[in-house]
């Protein structure tokens, strides 16, 4: 998987219209900062302000994943700047779960799965030789689509993650400060010792993504975190993303177009085709910023999705 | 809600991943050899099981050959070592068992997953599972002293009965002095092999595809073609494993055996009342008593026992796997 | 063909009535059958307490045993020891290596083909005579070490268990989702911690109810133990100094003999041998029974 340091050389490509290329806007290089995006006054979405330094945190180059025989995703090529939240959405099928996990190695747990091309984190090749996949997996954090709390109680669930790494300073505040971030500290704080199957399904979820932060991650992946929720559960945890991006950088997977269009600041639109031997494989089609791809989408197939002409 | 915690501390931009020796990951290997080393365990045992056994019973092999297997006549004070009569015991008793015991495991599974109520299943099935937990010691001691004593005369009986009629006659000739024969040891072994048997067969049964069922009674059958229609085809090859299963325990029973089939060696007949041996009880027999070639000889008695029920054991369990393959059961 | 017309031609067809008897006979025969397999349960476990209830006294299960088969007195104190020794110790031997070979098996080696080669052996080695097991330790063990002791014992009962148990918890651990192992993964945890820390404790109560039974079967093994154990009359309570004796063994002896003295002591000890096998199915029952309520 060697690759050369694209960092240096960014290449701006055209927009056109032939269907199999990618609209890509890439940034201008800087120097790495932490800058803090500035809120939008519905303090929803967040429109980087053009010009400021944006910070890199993944440079997918050419990310092909294959299980077994079957090609699930070919050549991806995006990037995911620090505190934005970029929203992977498209019909089923179309690989952005995949391309979501490869961020954090997760297909490494699968027997099969190969990954090629190139995912840089920060600079530094994430599948590289000596990268210990779990350090990885502590600073890249997953919530997943249906909430997975341990059968443990619910304070249990979130030091678990600084367990591991025996965590300086007091356990005590670290869950509560994890549980706080994660907008769920009041509704459970006089029950911390009962089991986390006791909450409901949008308190699991925020159980998960407590248990996540715990463990103060430097990205959070998020795999459909609100498909198995209600709306009202869905839109306080689509709340708490927006606080959580000030800190964070967010990367979610979404089957809902409007809940990408409400939350995320760049989008990337997958969609599956078939090859010539008509099996099925998943294309990043377009990635750009979500307010430009939702009002005027570069691709045709961008267009009938948003639409609603299909999927 | 306010967030007035501090945030995070604030990390280097560009975080190292790559370390030197990674925290836990000595604890996380070993931990990995030493289930590796457990699973292998098998592997160990089972070639241990065939190497030290084979290496004690040789002396008997090389001194007889093949005609340990085929020569009747067990002689140790002779030096002789034909172990015939106790491969012909041990099927005997077998049969004995199997077909006893089959139509009544059979029998018991579809009442379980066919006829009975439902509050009537979890009863039943424990009741069966009582059964599998009685030691075969006990099985041994009640089949003598209190089954033995009760069912000579019924021996007698049909031994009168069917004296003088060509085939029954010969099989059930014979007054026997004690009811301790192949047919009382093949008895208390039906009753041992039952709750296994009905286990995998029930197992069988349950997984019949509701569909085939359904289309079944939809045609107007009854209970019983509905059975033989769709429960029966579905659960052919499982059953045959669950017979299989049941035929290598019966196998390798000893204790049981041991306490009922009378202990007399070299002895090849079609009189079930007769009393006679098998390999495993002969083993226990004369185990005490005896001392280089004999003792070589059980030693290698135990190691064609084990070959046996490897080979029935793995014929039973392809069959299962097979059967689940086509199924689709991912196992 | 004449069109069958209304509803009172539809129990008319003809054979009907054969086969709804054939249909009976089978029903009557398949109760009949699950009837002739509970006459034996009930003889033997009734016979048992019958006979060995007189018999079971304090005297009986402390007392030494008998020297010699004709005596009147005598317990089985030693062979209640012996067998609570030695299959606890084969218990100590044979679950911590079969939970480890099941979460191999499971979770390092899903999918491998040596993992389902392995797992096809252990399954065949559950249907091993236990006869064979006790040969194989008195080749590899007695002969070598030219001693038989209660560990001896332990080793034979163990290799009859591990397969057991190493089965149950493969099959424990392959109901525990895999979402479970992927949560505790994401988290930066190491392979080796999400199996004892979070697959291992969710699959335990699993576990533990199989090997409940495991036990309650190796407890009642004789055959296994008669040429490794040696034998004594008192109380031996060491594993590897001198022979042991146990409650299987015992009931075994005092068949065997002819006198009423001796049968007397083996029903008694078959009363105590089966109390103490219910004992452990049943809390092998209870463990189940409290795993279904915590998952449900």
């Amino acid at each position: 998987m060697g690759t050369t340091d694209t960092r240096a050389a960014t290449v701006t490509d055209t927009v056109s219209d032939a269907p199999t290329t990618t609209a890509f806007h890439p940034p201008t290089p800087h120097p790495p900062e932490h800058v803090p995006a500035d809120p939008s006054p519905d303090g929803l979405t967040v429109e980087p302000v053009p010009g400021r330094a944006r910070e890199v945190v993944f440079e997918v180059t050419g990310l092909s994943v294959t299980y077994g025989a079957a090609l699930a995703i070919d050549d991806v090529d995006l990037e995911v700047a620090a505190n934005e939240i970029t929203a992977f959405i498209g019909p089923s099928g179309c690989g952005k779960t995949t391309v979501l996990r490869c961020l954090n190695r997760m297909h490494d747990l699968t027997p099969g799965a190969r990954v090629t091309g190139s995912v840089r984190y920060h600079g530094d090749d994430l599948y590289g030789a000596k990268v210990d996949a779990a350090e990885v997996r502590r600073r890249i954090g997953m919530v997943f689509q249906k909430p997975n709390p341990f059968p443990k109680s619910i304070y249990d669930n979130v030091a678990y993650g600084p367990r591991i790494s025996r965590e300086k300073g007091k356990l005590d505040d670290i869950v509560e400060r994890a549980l706080t971030r994660a907008a769920l500290w009041d509704e459970v704080k006089d029950k911390l010792k009962k089991s986390a199957f006791a909450l409901s399904g949008g308190q699991q979820q925020r159980l998960c993504i407590a248990r996540a932060l715990a463990v103060q991650p430097d990205v959070v992946l998020m795999d459909e975190p609100c498909s198995a929720l209600d709306p009202i559960a869905t839109s306080r945890i689509e709340d708490l993303m927006a606080e959580l991006k000030r800190d964070y950088t967010i990367v979610i997977v979404t089957h809902n177009m409007q809940q990408a269009a409400r939350v995320s600041d760049m989008t990337a639109f997958f969609t599956a085709e078939l090859d010539e031997a008509g099996h099925r494989r998943g294309k990043l089609v377009e990635y750009d910023k979500t307010a430009a791809m939702f009002t005027s989408p570069s691709d045709s197939r961008t267009e009938g999705y948003i639409t609603g002409r299909f999927g | 809600m306010a967030l007035d915690l501090q945030p995070p501390p604030t990390r280097p931009s560009a975080p190292r991943l790559a370390d030197e020796r990674p925290p836990g990951i000595v604890v996380d290997t070993a931990f990995r050899w030493l289930a590796f080393a457990a699973g292998m365990l098998v592997l160990v045992i089972l070639g241990l099981i065939l190497y030290s056994t084979t290496e004690q019973a040789w002396p008997a092999f090389q001194a007889e050959g093949i005609d340990f297997l085929i020569k009747n006549d067990w002689n140790p004070a002779a030096g002789s070592y034909g172990a015939l009569s106790f491969v012909f015991g041990t099927l005997l008793i077998s049969v004995i068992a199997l077909l006893i015991a089959v139509p009544i495991s059979l029998g018991i599974a579809l009442f379980v997953t066919e006829v009975a109520p439902s509050w009537l299943r979890r009863p039943v099935i424990t009741v069966i599972d009582l059964l599998a937990t009685i030691p075969s010691v006990v099985f041994g001691l009640w089949g003598a002293y209190v089954f033995a004593p009760w069912v000579l005369p019924r021996y007698e009986d049909l031994a009168n009965a069917f004296s003088g009629v060509p085939v029954l006659g010969t099989l059930f000739n014979g007054t026997p002095v004690s009811a301790r024969s192949f047919m009382t040891a093949g008895i208390i072994l039906a009753i041992m092999v039952i709750p296994i048997v009905t286990s995998i067969t029930r197992e069988v049964f349950a997984t019949t595809p509701a569909a085939q069922k359904e289309g079944a009674m939809a045609l107007g059958a009854t209970r019983w073609e509905m059975i033989r229609g769709a429960v029966f085809p579905h659960a052919r090859s499982g059953i045959t494993s669950a017979v299989l299963i049941g035929l290598g325990r019966a196998i390798g029973e000893t204790i049981a055996v041991v306490l009922l089939i009378g202990s007399l060696p070299n002895k090849i007949t079609a009189e079930l009342f007769s009393p006679g041996d098998s390999m495993a009880s002969v083993i226990v027999s004369q185990f005490g008593e005896a001392s280089g070639t004999h003792r070589s000889a059980l030693i290698g008695l135990g190691v064609l026992l084990f070959i046996i029920t490897l080979i029935v054991g793995v014929i039973a369990r392809g069959l299962i796997a097979r059967s689940d393959r086509k199924l689709g059961l991912a196992r | 063909m004449t069109a069958a017309t209304g509803v009172s031609h539809l129990g008319a067809s003809p054979g009907r009535g054969l086969r709804k008897a054939k249909s009976s006979i089978a029903t009557v025969t398949i109760v009949g059958a699950f009837v002739v397999a509970l006459i034996p349960l009930a003889l033997i476990i009734g016979y048992v307490i019958f006979r060995g209830a007189s018999v079971i006294n304090a005297d009986f299960l402390t007392g030494e045993i008998a020297y010699s088969p004709r005596s009147p007195s005598g317990g089985i104190g030693p062979a209640i020891v012996g067998t609570l020794l030695i299959t606890g110790a084969a218990t100590a031997l044979a679950v911590p290596l079969g939970v480890l070979g099941g979460i191999w098996i499971h979770e390092y080696g899903a999918g491998s083909r040596l993992a389902a080669f392995v797992r096809f052996l252990a399954d065949v080695m559950t249907g091993v005579p236990s006869i064979v097991m006790g040969l194989f330790i008195y080749t590899f063990i007695v002969l070598n070490t030219k001693q038989t002791n209660g560990f001896a014992g332990a080793l034979a009962l163990a290799c009859l268990m591990l397969p057991v148990v190493i089965r149950t918890t493969e099959e424990m651990l392959r109901l525990v989702p895999d979402e479970q192992r992927e949560a505790s993964m994401a988290l930066g945890s190491r392979k080796a911690r999400t199996i004892m820390r979070v697959v291992l404790p969710a699959a335990t109560p699993g576990i533990v109810s199989g090997a409940l039974l495991a036990v309650a079967r190796a407890a009642g093994e004789t055959a296994p133990l008669l040429f490794v154990i040696g034998f004594t009359f008192t109380t031996n309570s060491s594993l590897f100094t001198g022979g042991n004796t146990a409650l299987p063994v015992q009931i075994y002896g005092n068949a065997a003999s002819a006198f009423e003295a001796a049968q007397d002591r083996a029903w008694g000890a078959a009363l105590t041998l089966i109390v103490l096998v219910f004992l452990f199915t049943i809390a092998a029952r209870i463990v189940s029974a409290l795993f279904v309520r915590k998952q449900g």
